[in-house]
């Protein structure tokens, strides 16, 4: 199948406003799971108006928080699908532009050094694009992620040494949620990166923090990990908006990577209650949109 | 906990009645403040064209569409969507914030520290937490924008609003000293110990 990049900048940019609007529905029931076993009357109180506000931004077809956030996107290229590389992130790129600009949407990119705002959600290596291949034929899948800032400054790396072993990430992730506390928007998804090497396993943090609740890390060490840190989380208090309770996040992921010998490093990135993200399958029988 | 209504600007009295726990509808007038506007205002010298004095400022960065200026937009702005942005970046801003502008209320999400809890006692100002991801609520909040100052900056403008009904915020942190972070800052560094023990780990210190 030869990918139509007009169908590309088209879905690139359809994904990125639908995912500010819209939550996924494992976002939702995640809201609906915390609001029934919250005990602490602000938290709860705090949850029933994020919930309120999903349905706003529905009936209103607003966007869910004024961050836009930095775009990202994460390709799966099927065995089967015939591309040319260079043009498939031009398309993307331009589809995220038109987004900001024809929506219109707040930009949020500015450059690093002098912080000058294009105005277009686009810059040096922004939108960031990752692409994965993948045994499924004729299969091409494009997920966005409006990354917001909030939750993305609650972004952590830790070269723990062999001799600190798995305690040492136990107690590396704790610690940054406590360090956290409000600033990142709980309740959260905590994102682990377990293992490989310092930006992979970065990286690894991100791919579980953007990971669909009620997923599990495919490694069953890595899923024995989660379940723990998931439990252990949300024994401290810190509550929706850091005001206190027991929702501080919906659940922690892990993704994990072999690593080194003599390397045990351990990531954090948190994804806020705004969990976004939107999906586009493309198939011989055409573009199916979802999350 | 007691419940009030504000009609901007307010006086220095009326922010001392104001104690930790208790919400607050604001009404007329606020201000959208952010990152790079404070660093214009502060580290660059650049002054305002408004007088923030006895208002309150909210910090967010909106969405916005430029339209032709009219009557209901004088500014050119119509508002798409405005939300709240992370306080605690902005945390050294706030004395100046107060004791050069006379600003006498925050509005945020996530709290701020120790130099704004003394510049709110010092001076007579308050924080107030908006829960942080719910803008297409709070949108509903805001009639329209008014005017615009510092437009270079867009969207880390000085933006004027026109609000209606702008709450229920809740009184996060007072100017008598008061904070709800503290609480649970406590809670959770108490707690520690216990939630690495359901993990089988020994508790020392925090890692860094």
């Amino acid at each position: 199948m030869k990918l139509d990049m007009e169908a590309v900048e088209e879905a690139a940019k359809h994904l990125y406003i639908q995912a500010l609007k819209i939550l996924p529905p494992d976002i939702k029931e995640g809201f609906q799971r915390l609001d029934a076993t919250e005990t602490d009357p602000t938290a709860k109180s705090i949850l029933a108006t994020m919930i309120q506000n999903i349905e706003v931004a529905e009936d209103t077809t607003n966007l869910l928080c004024q961050d836009t956030g930095i775009p990202i996107y994460n390709l799966e290229i099927g065995s089967g699908i015939d591309f040319d590389g260079h043009k498939l992130k031009e398309a993307i790129r331009k589809g995220c532009e038109r987004a900001t600009t024809e929506h219109p949407l707040r930009s949020s990119v500015v450059h690093p050094i002098t912080r000058i705002n294009e105005q277009t959600s686009c810059g040096i290596r922004v939108p960031v694009i990752n692409i994965d291949f993948t045994d499924k034929d004729e299969v091409f899948e494009m997920e966005m992620i409006p990354k917001g800032s909030g939750s993305e400054n609650g972004s952590y790396l830790k070269m723990c040494i062999p001799a600190e072993g798995v305690a040492g990430i136990k107690s590396f992730v704790v610690d940054k949620v406590i360090e956290c506390g409000g600033r990142v928007c709980p309740p959260t998804i905590v994102g682990v990166g377990v293992g490989g090497t310092s930006d992979l396993c970065t990286k690894l943090a991100k791919k579980a923090g953007a990971r669909a609740l009620g997923s599990t890390c495919p490694d069953p060490e890595g899923a024995k990990l989660e379940k723990e840190l998931s439990a252990a989380v949300n024994m401290l208090g810190i509550g929706p908006q850091g005001l206190g309770g027991d929702s501080t996040a919906f659940a922690v992921h892990v993704e994990t990577a072999a690593t080194h010998i003599t390397m045990n490093p351990v990531a954090v990135n948190i994804m806020c209650h705004s969990a976004r993200r939107a999906r586009a399958t493309f198939t011989p029988k055409g573009v199916e949109i979802g999350f | 906990m007691t419940e009030h209504t504000i009609h901007m600007p307010c006086t220095e009295e009326q922010i001392r009645e104001l104690k930790v726990g208790d919400t607050v509808i604001l009404e007329d007038w606020l201000y959208g403040i952010r990152d790079a506007t404070q660093i214009h205002m502060f580290d660059k010298g650049r002054e305002t064209k408004f007088d923030l004095n006895g208002h309150a400022v909210i910090h967010t960065a909106p969405n916005v569409k430029k339209v032709p200026p009219s009557n209901f937009c004088p500014a050119g702005y119509e508002s798409v969507c405005i939300g709240t942005t992370t306080s605690m970046r902005m945390e050294r801003f706030t004395r100046p914030l107060m004791e050069k502008n006379g600003v006498r209320m925050i509005i945020g999400k996530g709290g701020l520290g120790e130099d704004s809890r003394a510049a709110f006692k010092d001076l007579g100002g308050v924080y107030l937490a908006i829960i942080g991801g719910t803008a297409a609520l709070e949108t509903t909040w805001i009639e329209r924008i008014t005017d615009v100052d510092l437009e270079d900056l867009n969207p880390e403008c000085l933006w004027e609003f026109r609000i209606k009904h702008f709450g229920p915020l809740l009184v996060a942190m007072d100017a008598h000293g008061g904070s709800l972070y503290d609480g649970v800052k406590k809670t959770a560094a108490e707690r520690r110990a216990e939630a690495l023990a359901a993990m089988g780990v020994a508790a020392e210190g925090a890692s860094s």
